[in-house]
Parts: C-alpha cells; structure tokens; sequence
C-alpha cells in the first residue's frame, strides 16, 4: 500500500532543494536529480493512493446500486399495493351481492384498506426524498474527483454530471412526525385566512 | 340543495394506487362518474373539455403540479374557473397550506387521511350529501 505523506513532509522536501539549489556550489545535479525523483515517488504514490481508494465506486456503484435498490421497493410496494387492491375489489364487489349488515360490516373494512394503502404513496414520496439526496452527494462527489483527476492526472476518471432537481421550494414531500402541520392545525390556518 | 352525486370528479395524482383509492372511496361515497389524471397538465385538459362539479388533486406532480393547476383553473377567466377544488398532498407545512389558500384551494388534505376526512372536506365545500 503506498506511503501516505503528510503535506509538511512534501514541504520540507521542496524547501531542501530550494535552500540548496539558492546557495552557489553546495548542490550537484546529482542530487536536485535525487530529490526531485523522490518528489516525483511522492506525487505517483499519491496519484496511487487516492486512485486506490476507491473514490470512484461512490458514483459508479454505491450510489447507483443504492438508488436502484430504492427504486426497486417502490416498484414491490406499488406491486403490492396493486394485489391488496385488486382483492379488496374483489371482495366489495361480493359484499354488495351479500347486503345487509354483514355486507356493510365487510364494506367498512375495505374502507379501512383502502386507507391503509395510501402508505405507498407516503413511503414512494419518502423514498424519493433519499433518491434525491444520494444523486445529489453523487453529483457533488463527481464535481470533486473531476477537480482531482485535473491536479492529480491519471489518478481519477471524471465523474458523471447528474443535474440538480429543480424543485419548487414549496416541494418539500412527506414530513416526519412533528415536522409539518397537522390536519386540525390545516383546518384551523384555512378557518382564520 | 343536494348534491347531485352523479356529478362529474376529477381526481388528479401521479400514484396510481392513490387514484384507485380516492376513486374507491368515491364509490363508496355515491359518486360513480370519476375521471382521473396523472398530473396537471392532463387535468387542465379534461377540464377544458368537459364539466367538473369537483377537482381533487395532489399537490406534488411533474411536469406541472396541483397547485399550478389550481392556478391555471383559478386565473383562465373560463366558465370552469370556480370549480371546487380540493388539494390532498402529504405537503404539509403551513407555508404549503398559505400558498393554497391564496390560489384558491377550497380545502386542503394531508396525507395519508381516511374516509371519514375526505367526506367531512367534500361537505365543506360542494355542501351534504
């Protein structure tokens, strides 16, 4: 693995073959030779070193394994969702043939399904929410190692530009427990408007 | 006057399981004649072209949203620009509310929400049933 040098070590270097090279007669060519070849040993092991550690697989597989996988719950979900539905259907549909009480208990029920799995359109929002934020630290990621590839020729491949969703500051999606208004305090806001 | 339950609904929101679900709960509610759209923009074109007694839409859709829908209906000047119009959105921050209000939301849902709400929001605005 390659040495890492702290930047006070490359300083120190490069202020011995300046102090050296300024006074007449003390330096050969031999040795601004030597230490110039040990800056170079510095900067490729460094060039190694960041190339070695994986920067890239934050935009070319983490973060897109991650989004994929995030998408792929929604799309179960909505599967999902749709098959509770289909059934629930199915069942009101014999419900109304069976009428009465029991008919109607049955149809609450459903009712209370159906309520239930407007969870898939909160948890889609929510999930959406982190898609949005990974592509965002990918983009962001990408800009650095497109800054580091330009300093450090060869150490990095550029990264891809994602563009930044332009959202409507009004866009915020589902809030967390406390974080927005809840419907008595909605109906409260429309009441004294 | 009672509502006339054959009336036609416009239910506006990109997830198809909320559609079926607000249509579902329609259905139940007595109102058989639902029309749906997956975003603003479809919306505002069934709305040109046919009578809305209720538009229930979703705030957060692409490419235009509900409450640039809201906006579009509200400012057209047309026959159709007084249409009832429920938001229900999981948008729920009080800015969201003061935005809706000001463009002319009749009532305003956050999600999720139950049967029960949306009747009492759908009385509040088109009046019993």
């Amino acid at each position: 693995m390659a040495h890492a040098y702290e930047k006070d070590e490359v300083l120190k270097i490069i202020n011995s073959v300046i102090e050296k090279v300024g006074k007449d007669g003390e330096m050969s060519k031999e040795s601004i030779y030597h230490e110039l070849a040990e800056l170079q040993k510095i900067i490729e092991e460094t060039r190694q070193g960041i190339g070695s550690s994986g920067a890239n697989d934050i935009t070319d597989t983490h973060i897109p394994t991650a989004t994929d996988e995030l998408d792929a719950v929604i799309d179960a979900t909505a599967e999902a969702t749709g098959s509770i539905m289909d059934a629930c259907e199915a069942i009101e549909d014999k419900a109304a043939e069976v009428g009465g009480e029991a008919g109607e208990a049955i149809a609450n029920h459903i009712t209370k399904i159906y309520e239930a799995c407007s969870f898939q359109d909160i948890t889609g929002q929510r999930i959406s929410k982190v898609v949005g934020a990974l592509k965002s630290i990918e983009t962001k990621v990408g800009a650095l190692m497109d800054v580091l590839s330009k300093k450090v020729p060869g150490a990095l491949r550029s990264g891809d530009d994602t563009p930044e969703q332009e959202n409507d500051g009004l866009l915020n999606g589902p809030q967390l427990p406390g974080g927005g208004v809840t419907q008595e305090d909605i109906d409260k806001l429309l009441e004294e408007f | 006057m009672a509502v006339d339950k054959n009336m036609n609904v416009l239910i506006v929101d990109d997830y198809n399981t909320m559609l079926r679900i607000i249509k579902n709960l329609l259905k139940q509610l007595g109102f058989p004649n639902v029309d749906e759209a997956t975003d603003g923009e479809a919306a505002l074109e069934k709305v040109k072209n046919k009578h809305y007694g209720l538009i229930i839409s979703d705030w957060n859709m692409e490419p235009m949203t509900g409450l640039d829908l809201l906006k579009s209906i509200r400012e057209s000047g047309e026959s159709y620009a007084g249409v009832p119009f429920i938001m229900v959105t999981a948008e729920s921050k009080t800015e969201n509310v003061i935005a809706a209000k000001k463009a002319g939301v009749n009532n305003y849902i956050v999600k999720p929400f139950n049967a029960e709400t949306l009747k009492t929001k759908m009385t509040s605005v088109i009046g019993d049933f």
